[in-house]
């Protein structure tokens, strides 16, 4: 709340104190210190176009030598001649990870929001909502090594269990459920966007007016009807937004997957059994023996995950802003 | 439950149905579970890292380097990836904070409604969401194959900085909104010029916070793996030097070690992990103090 009062008196304040366009009053100093102000926002813009620029140029002479379709096949040997390499089994084992951890974060983490927003004492709540962040703070190799010693062998019953009784989804088929699989990396992805998601639904909730919740409670809602009625309309956009962020977060998520796959190539729609590879993991797993061409194949499937997370990113701050407009 | 959700007994108005009561508490059990679930996975992970962590935490584990030390060897430590690890995140922050910095200066101070300020606004949002093996990436594009220099601890950090820059631009500017404009027009009311108002009343006012921001960065770029290990790749000897040859760091250094299947190299993984973990939780605390330690709007 107070940030919200705060960004508005200092826009308000901004455009009265000075006119937009007269940036210095020409005194050395200060046309020096306006000029590296606006020269560091260029910069920021600059290293954006950069980035697509030198992805870009370094992937082209990759994909020219290609073989293989870049799109269609499954086959990664950027290395081998003629090399043959192609983005389906990556693009496949990113979607299918970031969605699963998506479908596995979101209620939990819009569970931890409501719970430090309207259920936690008032007192607590922002040591609780601490804790969450805490969570954010680990870093992904960490994550990934308790994923790959630690979550994996527990995972392995999980898996079994999840086998037998639900076999009959294709995704949860096949004959050897694991532990290095496409289903425990999902896990470890969940675990590790659940403190964005939760933290950006959260604010969300915070948003919503004093006034839609005390209404709701002065008509006799009991706590989760006045939840379900003012709260969660409210935050709709909020919550779908935040769960795009979490799903770009965990589609560029490389050190924790990588470490947590068994790499086999080709595409298995079998989430349980062990194999698969995301675009982020790939390129951490090849890179060390990659050979010039094998480099360039890696920037132009790392320029496809660019392009990805940026689309997922952009949708979803598009959503959450939408939210913004309205109040 | 408080008194606000549940009316009271007699109050004329009858009572909450039971259906209705069951509902809401099955949600208030509910919304309890999500939480302590969030707790698993942390107290697990820390768990699991201080209990496998502890069997390395000797004195040769910060005070030698792997030179020589063979994956089943006993001993070995991570001072080489201990001192590339500072040095790169000090290069880093020595490379974004000025940066982001000023952008936040200008966000804040300089763009108004203009559309260049919106859009470098929307970048900074977009960069927050960039990947960072793709910040590695793109390090390599450039600074490796591009320009051609070779792998080192500067163009880790510099790849590090990509990261960075968005974050602190973001916790800046929260900062520098919250500077009460009282001040500003105080300062250009005795005639004092914009950019001495900036550097002298307004950056002093917001600096706790903006401290607070670029420390929990720091926390933040120090446990990135992926864009290091296309930039300063590998080594398992000291180097002092970050502008030149690989250079080790703590996160590297734990996939190196995690990747051998010897148990003594998984053990120096789970020591490396405790260090880097302890090393940001305590960058995370003195940063959560020297929030508390003074609001922005006061001093």
């Amino acid at each position: 709340m107070t940030t919200q009062t705060g960004v508005e008196s200092a826009e308000a304040g901004g455009a009265r104190h000075r006119a937009p366009g007269r940036m210095s009053t020409g005194r050395l100093g200060d046309r020096i210190f306006a000029g590296s102000a606006t020269g560091s926002g260029l910069i920021v813009l600059a290293i954006m176009a950069a980035i697509a620029v030198f992805l870009v140029w370094k992937a082209i002479p990759a994909l020219q030598a290609n073989e293989a379709n870049f799109i269609t096949s499954e086959e990664w040997n950027p290395n081998a001649t003629p090399a043959e390499f192609g983005i389906a089994q990556l693009a496949f084992g990113t979607v299918m990870s970031s969605l699963l951890a998506m479908l596995l974060a979101t209620p939990v983490a819009i569970g931890i929001a409501l719970f430090i927003a309207f259920y936690s004492p008032r007192r607590l709540a922002s040591g609780l909502g601490y804790i969450v962040d805490l969570l954010a703070a680990v870093p992904s190799i960490v994550y990934g090594l308790w994923g790959a010693v630690f979550l994996s062998k527990h995972m392995e019953g999980v898996s079994g269990f999840l086998n037998s009784t639900l076999g009959w989804i294709p995704f949860l088929g096949g004959d050897s459920p694991g532990k290095n699989s496409i289903f425990t990396a999902g896990v470890v992805l969940a675990i590790m966007i659940l403190p964005i998601i939760s933290s950006i639904s959260r604010e969300v909730f915070l948003q919503v007016p004093q006034a839609h919740v005390e209404a709701s409670l002065a008509l006799g809602a009991t706590r989760w009807e006045m939840i379900r009625m003012s709260v969660l309309p409210y935050g709709q956009s909020g919550m779908i937004g935040a769960s795009m962020l979490g799903l770009g977060r965990a589609m560029g998520e490389t050190i924790a997957v990588a470490m947590v796959l068994t790499y086999v190539p080709g595409i298995n729609i079998h989430l349980l059994e062990d194999g698969g590879a995301t675009f982020a993991s790939n390129i951490a797993n090849s890179f060390a023996e990659a050979s010039e061409n094998g480099r360039g194949a890696l920037i132009a499937s790392g320029l496809v995950l660019f392009v990805i997370t940026l689309l997922v990113n952009m949708a979803a701050r598009a959503v959450v802003a939408r939210r913004k407009e309205f109040v | 439950m408080t008194s606000l959700s549940t009316p009271r007994k007699g109050s004329g108005l009858g009572s909450v149905s039971t259906g209705r009561k069951v509902k809401d508490r099955t949600v208030q059990g509910l919304v309890y579970l999500a939480f302590l679930l969030a707790l698993v996975p942390l107290l697990s992970v820390l768990w699991t890292v201080v209990v496998n962590g502890a069997k390395r935490l000797d004195p040769t584990f910060f005070q030698f380097s792997m030179n020589a030390v063979a994956g089943k060897d006993p001993g070995g430590g991570a001072y080489h990836a201990i001192i590339g690890t500072l040095q790169q995140v000090a290069i880093t922050s020595a490379i974004a904070v000025p940066i982001a910095v000023l952008t936040a200066i200008y966000l804040v101070e300089y763009a108004g409604n203009g559309r260049l300020g919106k859009v470098i606004s929307f970048f900074v949002d977009v960069m927050t969401g960039i990947p960072s093996i793709v910040a590695g990436l793109f390090v390599l594009a450039l600074w490796l194959l591009t320009v051609g220099f070779g792998f080192s601890g500067f163009a880790g950090a510099l790849a590090l900085a990509i990261l960075m820059i968005p974050t602190v631009v973001r916790a800046t500017e929260e900062m520098l909104k919250l500077v009460p404009n009282d001040l500003r027009e105080a300062s250009y009311a005795l005639g004092v010029p914009r950019w001495r108002t900036i550097c002298f009343v307004i950056l002093p006012t917001a600096m706790t916070g903006i401290v607070t921001g670029v420390m929990l960065a720091v926390a933040r770029v120090m446990g990135e793996t992926a864009p290091l290990l296309l930039t300063i790749f590998f080594t398992k000897a000291i180097n002092t030097n970050p502008f030149e040859g690989p250079q080790a760091s703590l996160p590297t250094f734990i996939w190196e070690q995690a990747s051998d299947p010897n148990q003594t190299s998984i053990d120096r993984a789970w020591t490396g992990a405790l260090v880097l973990i302890g090393i940001i939780m305590l960058l995370n605390l003195l940063a959560r103090l020297v929030a508390r330690r003074s609001a922005p709007v006061r001093r």
